[in-house]
């Protein structure tokens, strides 16, 4: 039994007593000081230690830090199989048949042949000379014919085992590989070569510098170890601003670097007189429809307006009024009065410049607002039922288109985009109104970026402005811009609960940064 | 706005000239309208194509082929606008008569109608002519809600005709393409279940009378705004066509019949020439209609080049106008005499007129300049404060979260075993969707629901939102108010309840506001656990009293609500109205 339980251990720690993980690690590194370099599968195998160790003692030397590079390789080889590793355990069927045969009076043959694997054993002996058989009894007797015989095939697969053979061309290889006790295997092994913190005093040394070794001045004498700066720190706990916010940020940033004051945008639940109405939109226009608008229930009216002004606006609508010929239709207080949410900023901007226009003496303004806006839309990709508006508006004496798209130029530089085109558009509250479209050079064409105009006077007049005075207006929204800056396709990916909250703390800085000024 | 369909080989041969589609898509551009979209013509075998052109939504003279053909040539100067005019009648001519009834005035009650004489149709142009008359009854026609057209084989009936009210039982007809005749309220129940004129059903069917054409000898024309009848159809050899327009709008009424007779009176044997009905009202009095006379506006050239910021002389200025469909005299150094067709129905004002010329003028080659107006830049405060908190929060390690104003009666109330009654929510009369009945009344949902589509993340999940709700408050002008508020919520094994606490002592250490440990008089803030509140772990909840008034709430979420939003783990929350920090 002895004997069996030494062959079964590996041809390795057969031979070798087991090294310990840091004993190898400072072998291999004084290897690597005398050598260019090292083979992990010859340097197993010379020093007779299990490759896989060798491989893991490479892999902690270099979590240490800089200290070795490491290339892996593949080789062809052979190993024993899967019947060779029993063979190599238990010695051929051949040499097992030979040792159960008495070596006095031999055995009867149909006895013999009950032992495992006897048919296969009994014909390599026979080949082998090792035995004959006696048939001149019935039944026939099988005798050693040699005193002693050694187990080659054992042997053979000892020296495979333990890569002492690997050629498979030797004579005795291809037999055993007809036997399929020895196959073909592809081993992986890796090309160790010095790196430029190479040492071999790596293991010792301090893990940290501790507040005793400043009191003791311990730290001057002791080694210390290498720190790994090729793994990732620990991240800070912190917290983070939301990504389209963050975008809203800048936007605010402009218009306050342009001289624009913000409008009060804090009233999300506006009337049709102030949301549609005083904007020269008609009673009949489809955006007043159930299906683009919320109307609310509750508190469905609003039943407290500027009168005089209300009468203005009723007649600029049905009869026209101001140089308008007007929509000519019978205008009626009850649809004004609908409470909605709001469908735009621009039912404020609209209450801003009322308000203006009651003051005695005219003063130019600049005016912006960010804030929600409500769609009763279908929602889909790109679409929500709210969305943030972006709004500008400059009022002052004789401002011309030409102004406008002047301005529009410098707030749109702002944001990096210089290349502006306009295309003509309607609005029912503004004339001239214009698409503002900007070539997009990640995208490589043009999109449309906002949507601008001159005040009607039919929205103008009734508040009070005189004639001289022109209101220029752009707006746009948050959202697309934001999702184009970050390639976002689906809005539920931006705003709402979907939204991936690791998205939100991954997403970096927000910088628009605006192109250089044009000669 | 619309979207109109055209084969760009019709097309180009109306224009008289071969584009490519970038040329073609720039003089779009250019005009104000759109190329949206290129589509291949299957049976063309690749040698057509359809353009999809956008139209804005109040051009409705170029809602046909015809139409924007028209205006593009004229745009391009190789063509001048046509005169449009009334057939001349002799002496014992008369014109065709329709007579209003008393009864229409109860339902629908005005019509207006006109005839083409002696059309030459082909495939292409009727096809156009049906064509446009479904684009207006979508877009000026309101779905058939203002005005309704019927166009009729004249020759299949026979004047003058009646514009009658009747009641259903009493109007008994075969309608278009229908094999038997079914009685009007018959008739309505058959098309409430078609799906293209179901939508249209509801416009009369409530009311007792239907309106109804018919002519001298009883053949019903059409049950407006529903449904003509097949004896006086049309078809592509149809040479003389009676059209009539019933509506509840007057203006409205005149623009669609005109844009209908000028647009295809160019395939009549006289081009451009109408003939009139005579419409005799239910006063007895007669109106001649079309009326096709243009409208003059007289205009300063100096005005017009001060809105847009260009310097034309007033022969320039004319040339820009007349590319424009807007046939322009001169009559001084100053002034022109601006004609305005009745295809223009969408010119309103001089702006309008500015905005023609520009576009003429290109707005890509106006001078840009930059306002003089200089102004101060003023943040608004309460904004200013949102700001400052939400970057002091985030400071604090939390995460902020951006979610929806709008959201369902039980987001705020069953979710928190409240009832929606005692809420001071405003509602939505129209909501699309359940999701959206109310504005919210509190920032926590849209919060706890982001966690709950986040729960594989690492814990603890804290969470923020600066913004507003919506409150119902019948003392300002709208009868509801916005209240900017911070909700912080932190979401984790153990509820954290210390965490939330300290956010909330760290929010007032920075708006330089104190603890009041006396909690007796109206300074500083204090927590008051004197109250309930059933969104809250019995014992576990508090009010935050700053300078004497409730400002929010603090506590340790009730397990019942932890469920609710579908969520696992315990939960503490603030919610502040930051309103009084400014």
């Amino acid at each position: 039994m002895n004997n069996q339980k030494e062959n079964t251990a590996s041809a390795c720690s057969s031979t070798t007593q087991k090294p310990t993980s840091s004993s190898l690690q400072t072998d291999i590194l004084s290897y690597l000081s005398t050598h260019d370099e090292l083979n992990t599968w010859t340097y197993a195998n010379e020093h007779k230690i299990d490759h896989q160790l060798v491989i893991g003692t490479i892999r902690s030397i270099q979590s240490i830090g800089d200290i070795i590079k490491i290339e892996q390789h593949t080789n062809r080889s052979i190993a024993p199989s899967d019947e060779g590793k029993l063979l190599l355990q238990n010695g051929s069927y051949e040499y097992n048949l030979f040792q159960a045969i008495p070596a006095d009076k031999g055995i009867e043959q149909p006895e013999l042949m009950k032992f495992p694997n006897a048919t296969i054993g009994f014909a390599k002996a026979m080949s082998s000379g090792w035995l004959q058989v006696d048939k001149s009894s019935k039944p026939a007797i099988v005798k050693r014919k040699v005193e002693n015989v050694h187990d080659e095939v054992q042997n053979l697969l000892k020296r495979i085992q333990s890569l002492e053979l690997q050629d498979a061309s030797v004579k005795e290889v291809v037999e055993l590989k007809k036997r399929k006790l020895v196959e073909d295997v592809i081993v992986n092994y890796f090309i160790v070569t010095k790196s430029s913190e190479f040492s071999t005093n790596i293991a010792k040394g301090e893990a940290e510098l501790t507040a005793e070794m400043l009191q003791t001045g311990s730290w001057k004498t002791l080694n210390f170890k290498q720190y790994n700066f090729n793994a990732k720190g620990m991240m800070p706990s912190h917290g983070c601003l939301h990504p389209l916010l963050k975008v809203r940020t800048e936007y605010r940033q402009i218009f306050l670097e342009m001289g624009f004051t913000e409008m009060p945008t804090n009233n999300y639940v506006e009337n049709s007189f102030w949301n549609f109405d005083a904007l020269f939109t008609p009673q009949k226009h489809p955006a007043r429809d159930v299906q683009d608008t919320f109307f609310l229930s509750d508190p469905a009216v609003t039943t407290t307006f500027p009168e005089d002004y209300l009468e203005k606006i009723k007649k600029v609508h049905s009869t026209g009024a101001f140089g308008s010929i007007g929509y000519q239709y019978e205008w009626a207080r009850e649809e004004a009065q609908k409470n909605v949410f709001r469908t735009h900023t621009t039912a404020v901007s609209t209450r801003m410049l009322y308000k203006l226009a009651q003051e005695k003496i005219f003063k130019p303004v600049k005016y912006f607002s960010i804030d929600k806006v409500f769609r009763n839309e279908n929602l889909d990709a790109t679409h929500l039922a709210e969305f943030h508006q972006i709004e500008g508006l400059v009022a002052d004496y004789n401002l011309t288109l030409g102004d406008l798209i002047g301005i529009l130029y410098e707030f749109f530089r702002k944001l990096g985009m210089t290349k502006l085109r306009f295309k003509p558009a309607y609005n029912p509250y503004t004339e001239p109104s214009m698409e503002i479209f900007s070539y997009h050079e990640g995208l490589q064409r043009w999109i449309e970026v906002g949507n601008s105009g001159m005040f009607r006077p039919e929205m103008l007049l009734p508040m009070g402005f005189s004639e001289d005075i022109s209101v220029i207006a752009w707006g746009l929204s948050l959202e697309r811009p934001t999702m184009i800056l970050y390639g976002i396709d689906n809005i539920r990916d931006l705003i709402g609960p979907k939204v991936d909250l690791e998205m939100c703390r991954q997403n970096p800085i927000c910088r628009v940064i605006p192109a250089k000024i044009e000669e | 706005m619309p979207t109109i369909g055209v084969k760009r080989s019709l097309l180009f041969n109306a224009l008289g000239q071969e584009f490519t589609d970038e040329e073609f898509d720039q003089l779009c551009f250019d005009y104000g309208i759109e190329l949206d979209k290129i589509e291949p013509i299957p049976e063309s075998k690749g040698k057509d194509v359809e353009y999809k052109i956008d139209i804005p939504a109040n051009r409705y003279d170029m809602l046909c082929l015809e139409g924007i053909s028209r205006a593009l040539k004229i745009f391009l100067q190789k063509d001048e606008l046509p005169k449009f005019h009334l057939s001349k009648f002799n002496e014992n001519q008369k014109p065709i008569r329709m007579k209003i009834l008393p009864n229409t005035q109860r339902i629908r009650p005005i019509v207006v109608c006109a005839v083409l004489r002696n059309v030459t149709f082909n495939a292409e142009s009727y096809n156009s002519f049906i064509e446009l008359q479904d684009k207006l009854h979508q877009n000026l026609c309101r779905n058939r809600t203002l005005v309704a057209i019927g166009t009729h084989d004249l020759d299949t009936i026979q004047p003058p005709f009646i514009y009658d009210a009747q009641q259903p039982k009493q109007i008994k007809f075969r309608s278009l393409k229908q094999q038997n005749e079914m009685q009007a309220d018959e008739m309505l129940e058959f098309y409430s279940k078609d799906s293209h004129l179901k939508r249209y059903v509801s416009i009369i069917q409530d009311s007792d009378v239907y309106p109804v054409i018919y002519d001298s000898n009883n053949v019903v024309l059409s049950l407006p705004p529903i449904i003509n009848g097949d004896h006086s159809k049309m078809s592509v050899n149809t040479k003389n066509v009676f059209i009539e327009c019933t509506a509840v709008d007057l203006h409205k009424a005149n623009v669609v019949l005109n844009i209908i007779l000028t647009m295809f009176a160019q395939y009549c044997s006289k081009p451009f020439e109408i003939e009139p009905v005579e419409v005799e009202q239910v006063d007895g009095t007669v109106i001649l209609y079309p009326n096709l006379n243009d409208r003059t506006e007289n205009v300063s050239v100096k005005k017009m080049n001060q809105r847009i910021g260009i310097q034309v002389d007033v022969e320039t200025a004319a040339t820009l106008l007349n590319r424009m469909s807007l046939r322009t005299e001169i009559l001084d150094s100053d002034t022109l005499r601006v004609n305005i067709p009745v295809t223009r129905s969408d010119i309103l004002h001089f702006c309008d007129i500015v905005e023609d010329c520009a576009i003429a003028y290109g707005f890509n080659n106006i001078n840009k300049t930059v306002p003089k107006t200089s102004c101060i830049g003023n943040q608004f405060e309460l904004n200013r404060v949102s700001d400052l908190i939400r970057h002091s929060v985030a400071e604090s390690g939390f995460t902020e979260a951006l979610t929806f104003t709008l959201c369902s009666c039980a987001d705020v109330a069953e979710k928190f075993g409240k009832n929606i009654e005692n809420i001071p929510a405003v509602h939505i009369a129209n909501p699309k969707t359940q999701d959206f009945q109310i504005g919210r009344t509190s920032l926590l949902p849209g919060l706890l629901k982001t966690i709950a589509n986040n729960q594989g993340t690492a814990l603890p999940i804290q969470l923020f939102e600066v913004s507003d709700v919506i409150l119902k408050d019948l003392t300002r002008e709208i009868g509801s108010r916005n209240e900017r508020r911070l909700c912080a919520v932190y979401y984790n094994r153990s509820p954290g309840f210390e965490i939330i606490h300290g956010l909330l002592d760290r929010i007032m250490t920075l708006v330089k506001i104190s603890y009041n440990d006396t909690k007796s008089n109206d300074i500083g803030y204090y927590l008051n656990n004197q109250c309930e509140d059933s969104a809250f772990f019995p014992g576990r909840h508090a009010e935050i009293i700053v300078r004497g008034e409730k400002r929010g709430t603090i506590g340790v979420l009730h397990p019942n609500v932890i469920e609710q939003f579908g969520l696992k783990l315990p939960c503490s929350v603030i919610e502040l109205n930051i309103e009084p920090f400014v």
